[in-house]
């Protein structure tokens, strides 16, 4: 049913903060610490898991999740209609220059790691 | 009469009525890229409508919750919580496949890495430079130059005001939609032009929406490339920025 998929979301979702929030309280931050990404993480380690022993998701379970996750950028709309953008102009040169030179310096790196890569392609084609 | 009663429905469907203006966003968003023959560049496009909405709305209500405080819209405030987008967020890390991550192999996760520092580490610089101090703030907008999802979620983690997210979505915005338009004419400088080079550049760049509209400009096959592992930077953004890169930060400035 499609439930399961949306159950085990949820599942990953609780462990996911469990670890967040229990990391968040030993280091001493209010709430959660990568919660969000230890949960994705788990999702991946289980689906993977379960694809390993063969046992591939029911379809219908699978279709839960695709649909949650065709969700996501409707959420992120919705995320982005709720948020304190009058305050956010008042200092959007912040938004503009970190966004666009994050987008350059990101893009001026991409000759430099793929060169990195080529070599370590040749070195495998020596070593045959 | 009938305007009390559809006031009435918004306030008792609060949730529902989300879906749909959500749904008329997309729709008109949509529309609108599909008439220039940009489609996609339709999530940013609604994004953006969507930041413009909560603008109009702080204008109108005064408020600091955007669209969430026009009362018939308040139910768009639980579509669009922390909540939700969680929840979404962790069900796209469905059907990733550790054979991939391990196939992108060598400069999928040198550029994981890379683009992920280097994008927080830019992020950070631009918010001191322009007067930011307190290091939960600095890591939120540090987040958002990684994506429009890190900062958020970093910011939601620590604590910080709506306004700091505000900025930090902005600005995962600006570099998803700057990634858009400049990758098909920087994609010979940089020769982007096979697959290993591809997955770099998701890596590097990170947000998902960007890398597949800039790919899908410059040359649709390589668009599963670097789509690949520019879904992983949101995943391990989430995980390293607030903690990590927080960690970094506060230590640099208490």
């Amino acid at each position: 049913m499609e439930i399961y998929g949306f159950g085990l979301v949820a599942l990953c979702m609780f462990i996911g903060s469990f670890i967040g929030r229990f990391i968040g309280d030993i280091i001493g931050v209010q709430g959660d610490v990568g919660g969000v990404g230890f949960a994705m993480l788990l999702l991946v380690l289980v689906t993977n898991y379960f694809e390993k022993k063969g046992k591939h998701f029911d379809e219908k379970t699978s279709k839960g999740i695709v649909f949650l996750s065709a969700l996501y950028i409707p959420v992120v709309v919705a995320m982005a209609s709720i948020q304190n953008v009058v305050a956010a102009f008042a200092g959007g040169l912040v938004a503009f220059a970190a966004g666009g030179l994050a987008t350059i310096g990101g893009l001026l790196l991409v000759p430099i790691i793929s060169k990195l890569t080529v070599k370590e392609d040749m070195k495998m084609e020596d070593k045959k | 009469m009938a305007i009390d009663i559809l006031k009435s429905l918004f306030l008792s469907y609060g949730l529902v009525g989300a879906f749909g203006l959500i749904a008329l966003i997309m729709l008109i968003s949509y529309g609108l890229t599909g008439a220039i023959k940009q489609k996609r560049m339709g999530s940013a496009v609604a994004i953006i409508v969507g930041l413009v909405l909560a603008y109009i709305a702080g204008k109108i209500t005064g408020g600091s919750k955007g669209l969430a405080d026009i009362e018939i819209f308040a139910g768009v405030g639980l579509l669009g919580g922390s909540m939700l987008r969680d929840f979404t967020i962790i069900s796209t890390a469905y059907g990733v496949k550790i054979e991939n991550l391990k196939k992108a192999g060598l400069p999928g996760i040198v550029s994981l890495i890379a683009g992920i520092f280097s994008s927080f580490l830019i992020g950070a610089v631009v918010a001191v430079l322009l007067g930011y101090r307190d290091a939960a703030e600095i890591t939120t907008i540090a987040g958002g130059a990684v994506t429009f999802i890190v900062g958020p979620v970093t910011g939601t983690a620590l604590g910080v005001s709506s306004e700091v997210i505000a900025l930090s979505i902005a600005a995962g915005v600006v570099k998803s939609v700057l990634t858009m338009i400049v990758t098909p004419f920087i994609a010979p400088i940089i020769k982007l032009d096979n697959p290993t080079a591809a997955m770099v550049y998701g890596g590097l760049i990170g947000t998902t929406s960007g890398v597949a509209g800039g790919l899908a400009a410059t040359d649709t096959k390589l668009v599963p490339y670097g789509a690949m592992t520019a879904t992983f930077v949101t995943g391990l953004g989430s995980l390293l920025v607030p903690s990590i890169g927080f960690l970094i930060i506060r230590g640099i400035f208490n």
